[in-house]
């Protein structure tokens, strides 16, 4: 237990050794690549904001009810059944159809191999269920099928989130998948993050459609208000153009009216329509309608076949800027709610940080002299362990280049704090062992042997705590856990071997000194 | 050598009725929950204008139908706290923002906001419960293969004394419950449970060393012999939580002060309540040797 080889001796030295090494280079810059790894600020100590945002899958869902509305009166209509009353309520479709008909429809969608209801032999599951309740048949979709769609739909959203953050440019952007309809955005350094959340809160869904002729709203036209305006317009249903047909998208300002405009290239595709809409539609007012509201309704003058245009509607640069970034990343496939946000400036970030020190070095400082006072010589060796342990939790957190937190910090010092009970226990075992027995060698071994077991049950219970921790908490407490959980490893270390080393050294020369402890 | 045992009889009654009372808060006072588990949102602003108060924040904010406002000064003269329930205007901070220039000028600097939604507090409430329960989970299941059960019970009991006069006092004093208040009361079971195993550890080492002593005595020598350490250790940590209590900043003040509030109790119930079970279950030689042939 005593005996350090010399090959064990200078292992524990090198160890520490660059261990000092790789925790100062979060200080300092080294050209070599294995050293020069820092330490990431959580957002909490460099300032940033995190947002939570959550897909409302609801208008997916009544989408996709509406389109299969259509297919299922064609699906039938070639066999010859007719679908009557098809509405959609509560995110379920319901019809009837003739009593005779009824068990023929129902074995189509349970049928495993039909087109009409996709089935998934992995989950023992349709996409669709269908019911019957009383003349009524209800379709909705089945507890896989949603899982389905949330799944792409969280896919998409993922997508087009990524495209605008990365349009705006902000500095290495954290943007992951949580759940099946949740996505999870970091920002780090970003202090204001108002034009971030009002360009994810718009779903950005352009549709060009002519202003229907009749004022009243009836079968196929629409009522949409007016963005700028609380007038109203009753629209065609009928989409000419939608966001999908658009190339690309620039702010302009347009020499003529001097005012901000958002220009913009259509595909192939959407010239050729865009074309013919306008050849047929001259003196027809075309409606601009973003996410339901009207932009702008300008009345087609000329056919325009280049499949370029301009849409204007009162923007300042800003918000053309803005208009025309959303058009370019796409439409979202459905709406994004911010549900969780949180923000902190630089300034107090900083103030964290320099806070988070203070109270870590004061610690630290107290720490140290209070084991001096009290051991003496031990005190130093315990003290000499502490600060290597120090480097060492820094150096593992840099190599893992972890995510240091205000509440990572709280967890330093606490290791701090809680590191010299392990050679508390050594020592305090020593001193009784030292009543019955002379020989400091053998007091010293037995001492280290016998308050093992408490050492690494104190151990485990930290450890414990700290796992779970990990498991449960986000962000800055996850980085609490960690910097607990490390020290733990790093204090059994520091104190078995670097400890453990000087003592044997300090004992080893001082074999008949009494009262050395 | 200190008589510990001598009060085991008072200090329990004192156990109990702290508990008791503890419980009794829990119930009909009950928890000031911060907004990560009622929802809503907090706003933390520094004032460049030294003449900006409390009373004229919250008259000002007051006329923005905002609910419920809460505005409290934070750590600095110049720094406020402003909290309010949730409300269904997403751009509710931009017109805070908006208001608070108008009136007194653009001095504001919005420091943090946080705001959590319904859903997400919820959430974040039942993982915290879970987070809890597991770890009591775990730690009784690791006890309960390192001792014998009697040990198990003193140290769950001590373990549960711990959380809930932690959370009692958090309920009389109306302090805020928030994320980093479980990460602490976590922390406090792992320390408190460090502590009584340690002193276990050498019960049962008496035990098995000793057939004449009765359990009541051996407790006490068991108490003292690793006293020094255990009042080592728990200054050192003492020392730690104390210096981010008073330097570490306002963010981590509850925090600390729930890790203090645990540390003392945790000493204090490894002491006089895991082993007064230990006693009051007329734990012997016996218990310990028979677990040692059975295995």
């Amino acid at each position: 237990m005593l005996y350090f080889s010399k090959l064990r001796i200078v292992f524990v030295s090198l160890i520490s050794l660059i261990f000092i090494l790789i925790a100062s280079s979060n200080l300092f810059k080294f050209s070599n690549d294995l050293l020069n790894k820092k330490i990431n600020l959580g957002l909490d100590l460099q300032g940033g904001s995190y947002l939570l945002l959550e897909i409302d899958n609801s208008p997916v869902v009544e989408q996709k009810l509406q389109n299969l509305t259509i297919t299922i009166k064609n699906y039938f209509k070639e066999k010859n059944i007719r679908i009557n009353n098809l509405k959609i309520s509560n995110q379920e479709l319901s019809f009837t159809v003739d009593n005779q008909f009824k068990q023929t429809v129902l074995d189509e969608f349970n049928d495993e191999e039909s087109n009409l209801n996709p089935y998934y032999p992995r989950f023992k599951s349709h996409q669709l269920n269908i019911e019957e309740k009383n003349d009524l048949l209800i379709v909705n979709y089945s507890k896989q099928g949603l899982v389905e769609l949330k799944t792409s739909s969280q896919d998409q959203a993922l997508e087009i989130v990524r495209r605008r953050i990365d349009e705006i440019g902000t500095n290495e952007p954290n943007i992951l998948k949580r759940g099946n309809d949740r996505i999870l955005v970091e920002l780090p350094g970003l202090d204001d993050p108002m034009r971030i959340k009002s360009l994810l809160g718009k779903t950005a869904n352009l549709t060009f459609r002519f202003v229907a002729s009749n004022t009243e709203d009836s079968f196929g036209t629409e009522k949409l208000k007016y963005e700028d305006s609380s007038e109203e317009s009753v629209v065609s249903k009928r989409i000419i153009l939608s966001g999908d047909n658009l190339l690309d998208a620039q702010p302009r300002m347009n020499n003529e009216t001097n005012e901000t405009v958002v220009s913009f290239t259509l595909d192939r595709v959407g010239a050729k329509r865009f074309g013919k809409a306008t050849s047929t539609g001259i003196g027809k007012q075309l409606a601009i309608v973003l996410d339901g509201k009207i932009i702008s309704a300008p009345v087609i003058r000329d056919t325009i076949a280049s499949g370029s245009g301009q849409i204007s509607g009162g923007f300042t640069f800003q918000s053309a800027t803005d208009l025309a970034l959303l058009l370019r990343s796409g439409a979202l496939p459905a709406p994004l709610n911010i549900i969780e946000e949180r923000t902190v400036g630089p300034d107090l970030g900083q103030d964290s940080i320099n806070a988070g020190m203070i109270a870590l070095a004061i610690g630290f400082a107290l720490v140290i002299l209070f084991i001096f006072i009290k051991y003496k010589i031990f005190g130093l060796i315990t003290n000499i362990a502490l600060i290597i342990n120090l480097f060492l939790l820094i150096g593992v957190l840099t190599i893992f280049e972890a995510t240091l937190t205000l509440p990572g910090i709280a967890g330093i010092i606490l290791t701090v704090g809680m590191a010299v009970d392990a050679n508390v226990l050594i020592f305090e075992r020593i001193k009784e062992e030292l009543k019955d027995e002379k020989n400091n060698l053998i007091a010293f071994d037995s001492g280290y042997t016998k308050s093992r077991t408490a050492i690494l049950d104190a151990n485990i219970t930290t450890l414990i705590a700290a796992i779970i921790l990990f498991f449960m908490g986000s962000g800055p407490i996850k980085g609490f856990s960690l910097t607990l959980g490390i020290g733990i490893f790093t204090t059994l270390f520091s104190v078995y071997f670097i400890a453990r080393l000087l003592t044997v050294l300090y004992v080893a020369k001082n074999k008949q000194k009494e009262g050395l402890i | 050598m200190i008589a510990f045992n001598k009060y085991y009889n008072k200090f329990n009654i004192l156990s109990v009725s702290l508990v008791v009372v503890s419980l009794l808060l829990l119930t009909f006072k009950g928890l000031n929950f911060g907004i990560d588990f009622k929802g809503g949102t907090l706003i933390e602003l520094r004032a460049s204008e030294s003449k900006i108060n409390v009373s004229s924040l919250r008259d000002n904010l007051n006329q923005m139908n905002l609910g419920d406002v809460s505005v409290k000064k934070f750590g600095n003269e110049t720094d406020f706290l402003i909290k309010f329930e949730n409300n269904d205007n997403k751009n509710v901070i931009e017109e805070i923002k908006t208001n608070l220039d108008k009136s007194f000028g653009n001095n504001f600097n919005f420091r943090r906001v946080e705001n959590v939604g319904p859903k997400v507090s919820e959430e974040l409430l039942k993982s915290g419960i879970i987070a809890i329960s597991v770890a009591l989970i775990l730690m009784l299941i690791y006890i309960w293969i390192r001792f014998e059960w009697q040990f198990s019970l003193g140290a769950i009991l001590a373990l549960f004394h711990d959380v809930i006069v932690t959370l009692g006092l958090f309920s009389l004093l109306g302090l805020e419950i928030n994320l980093s208040i479980i990460a602490a009361v976590l922390t406090i079971v792992g320390y408190s449970m460090n502590d009584t195993v340690v002193i276990f550890d050498r019960v049962r080492e008496n035990l098995r060393k000793y057939s004449d002593i009765k359990i009541f005595e051996l407790t006490n020598i068991s108490i003292n012999e690793t006293l020094s350490r255990t009042l080592i250790t728990s200054i050192t940590t003492l020392l730690a939580l104390l210096s981010i209590f008073f330097f570490g900043g306002e963010i981590l003040r509850g925090f600390s002060l729930a890790m203090i509030f645990g540390v003392i109790f945790g000493t204090y119930s490894s002491i006089y309540i895991a082993n007064t079970v230990l006693v009051r279950l007329r734990v012997s030689q016996k218990t310990v040797l028979k677990e040692d042939g059975s295995n």
